[in-house]
């Protein structure tokens, strides 16, 4: 047995059916820190480990009104205040040719708060993780589904764990060094 | 007509069942092994090179007009007065509204829950981006001065001076740059699952390093895939309403004019179907020989250029129904310099044109109706040429024929696109398709994450859970 510091204990499975029982019972032995690895979205699986973030959508939100409010008041300060243009007569604040850029800069903002906003509460870009220590770890971009138990979980234990994850009958069970 | 077979049954495997989106027989093993060996595989399809050379030649002949046009000023274009908007104008419209379908299907059918657009998604989008950069050519090279284009942005300067944001072209400037960078964001946020694909199928340095940075350490980790999904949805929620606002604001610039022929309030609606009628023609046009030369049938099935044909023929009869408005209150307005635009358009020096156009976007493709014509793949092909051809001349005969012939008969003009007019246009599709062969070998054309969603092994999954 390796002496090297773990980051947690991986179980590989064939299909996603396996790994959503898997991470369900993982949760009901009393695991919290745990994560699975797919090659594509699963919506089961985000049940039954009981994620469930809502701040993205709020993000995006915050950055469509500020875009919102920022439109306006570029068109409102350049048109009323820096610069003001008589043009065929039409009043300095001409709020109905005002709403196209407003609404342009609110897409525009939001898109930012949605894409910085993922990548943001999700860590990316991250250079370095622990999981990709494990060789077989390639597959969760192609065709297999992996668990993985933590070592901060504090119910972790590397032997009691290992004989969990096989009682789950994965193909295979590894370490991930830290 | 009972006998819905495809036609191109020349293919030695079984096809597809005709309504399936999917040949029956792919795991997730083989299906990202079949996708994601296009762009890494070492042997390039002979067809790339022949595709990327004329695309490449092409782009030449754009930097030759460019480089005469700065040089000389934009007086080797046709443009004068009274056409001041030539091909350019044309062009612009033409390109920007090609690049609507790829939002259209990327973003309104993901909206929907449409499975089959998962395998056209992604070079849809692609197109639209190429589609975009190609149209944003042309406003910044008729300004006369590109390398002064910046002071289109509102930005502090020593000049004291802001755009004005009560003018449509300035709407335009927000509304296509807007757009430009949504579109760059939902592609690029769409590849990072299959860049990470890609990063772990590399058997070389280089490639493993540059997919590696690309995907930015994605691990498909289901904490990151639910926030993932999110703002998928989210950046489509956002998508939708800007892309019916981009062909509407390029509308304004003619609607909000008092020129006859422009000043209409069918525009805005009458633009946005004539853009997705426009996009998806390109995008069979693009799709029909990449499937041949990828054999890429299996995804890109039957069922797929069925859909397409069905959505062109639908906004080709909205755009036929704008055809027939712009009639209708040309004469019920009242007004004799619209009626006279109409007349003008009928029967005047350009008549060919519209009656080109009215062959090309009203006629012809009525031959979609028929299921025959609809699984044929050469007509399908033909039919997305002349639409591509008819959406052009629609766009001539708006700008051009509207202006040549105004209020006054003295200040009447022809206008002939020069051989500069001619170039680049012939140049900025050159530099489409250099674009498109490139993203094509360099990046995952079609969506391998979200196509396994499609599997059956992922269907099975969900049902039991």
């Amino acid at each position: 047995m390796s002496e090297k510091k773990i980051y947690g204990l991986m179980a590989e499975f064939e299909n996603p059916n396996d790994l959503v029982a898997a991470a369900r019972q993982a949760r009901e032995a009393g695991y919290v820190k745990l994560d699975a690895y797919t090659p594509y979205p699963i919506e089961a699986l985000a049940e039954a480990l009981d994620i469930h973030d809502r701040r993205l959508p709020a993000v995006v939100l915050g950055g469509g009104i500020l875009g919102g409010l920022f439109g306006y008041a570029l068109c409102y300060w350049t048109s009323v205040v820096a610069y003001p243009l008589n043009i065929g007569g039409k009043p300095f604040h001409s709020a109905p040719a005002f709403i196209v850029p407003t609404f342009e800069t609110t897409i525009l903002f939001a898109a930012f708060a949605a894409v910085l906003g993922m990548l943001g509460l999700n860590g990316l870009p991250m250079p370095y993780h622990p999981v990709f220590n494990t060789p077989r770890f390639a597959l969760a971009s192609r065709d297999r589904f992996f668990l993985c138990i933590e070592a901060r979980d504090p119910k972790f234990d590397r032997d009691e764990t290992w004989a969990f994850l096989t009682r789950l009958a994965p193909r295979v069970v590894m370490d991930v060094e830290e | 007509m009972t006998d819905g077979t495809p036609r191109d049954t020349s293919r030695e495997r079984p096809a597809a069942p005709s309504g399936a989106i999917l040949a029956p027989g792919y795991t997730f093993t083989t299906l990202t092994d079949k996708l994601a060996s296009i762009a890494l595989s070492r042997r390039t399809p002979k067809a790339w090179f022949f595709g990327a050379f004329v695309g490449f030649s092409l782009t030449m002949v754009l930097l030759f007009a460019v480089t005469w046009l700065v040089f000389r000023g934009i007086g080797v274009w046709g443009v004068n007065q009274p056409v001041g908007w030539g091909f350019e104008i044309v062009n612009f419209v033409w390109w920007i509204g090609i690049g609507h379908a790829g939002t259209l299907i990327s973003a309104i059918l993901l909206l929907l829950r449409q499975p089959w657009r998962n395998s056209i998604n992604r070079f849809a989008e692609a197109m639209t981006i190429f589609a975009v950069a190609c149209a944003g050519l042309y406003p910044a090279l008729h300004t006369g001065r590109p390398w002064l284009d910046y002071w289109l942005l509102p930005y502090p300067n020593t000049m004291g001076m802001w755009p004005n944001f009560r003018s449509p072209l300035i709407w335009d400037v927000f509304a296509v740059s807007t757009y430009a960078t949504v579109s760059v964001l939902f592609w690029y946020v769409g590849m990072i699952p299959d860049l990470a694909t890609l990063r772990d199928r590399a058997k070389k340095l280089r490639a493993k390093v540059l997919y590696g940075m690309l995907a930015m350490g994605w691990r498909g980790s289901a904490r990151h895939w639910q926030r993932y999904e999110t703002a998928s949805l989210l950046l489509a929620g956002l998508a939708t309403p800007l892309v019916v606002s981009v062909h509407t604001v390029v509308s304004f610039d003619f609607a909000a004019g008092i020129v006859p022929g422009w000043h209409a309030t069918i525009f805005p609606p009458y633009f946005v179907a004539g853009a997705i009628y426009a996009g998806f023609a390109m995008v069979l046009t693009l799709a029909i020989p990449l499937r041949k030369i990828y054999g890429l049938e299996d995804f890109i099935t039957a069922r797929h250029l069925d859909n397409m044909a069905k959505i062109l023929l639908a906004t080709g009869l909205i755009v036929g129904y704008g055809y027939m408005m712009e009639a209708f209150m040309a004469f019920y307005g009242g007004n004799p310099y619209e009626r006279y635009v109409f007349w003008n358009r009928l029967g005047g020096p350009y008549k060919h044109m519209y009656w080109a156009l009215m062959f090309c976007n009203l006629l012809a493709p009525q031959a979609l109706w028929f299921r025959r014509v609809r699984r044929s793949v050469p007509a399908l092909f033909l039919m997305a040429m002349i639409v591509n051809v008819g959406m052009w001349l629609e766009r001539y005969v708006i700008v051009v024929v509207s202006l040549h012939r105004d209020f006054l008969p003295s200040s009447w003009g022809m206008y002939h696109g020069t051989i500069f007019d001619w170039a680049t246009f012939v140049g900025s599709i050159g530099l489409f398709l250099a674009l498109m062969f490139l993203f094509i070998r360099l990046l995952p054309m079609i969506s391998i994450f979200e196509m396994r969603q499609i599997l059956p092994e992922a269907k099975a999954a969900e049902e039991e859970a």
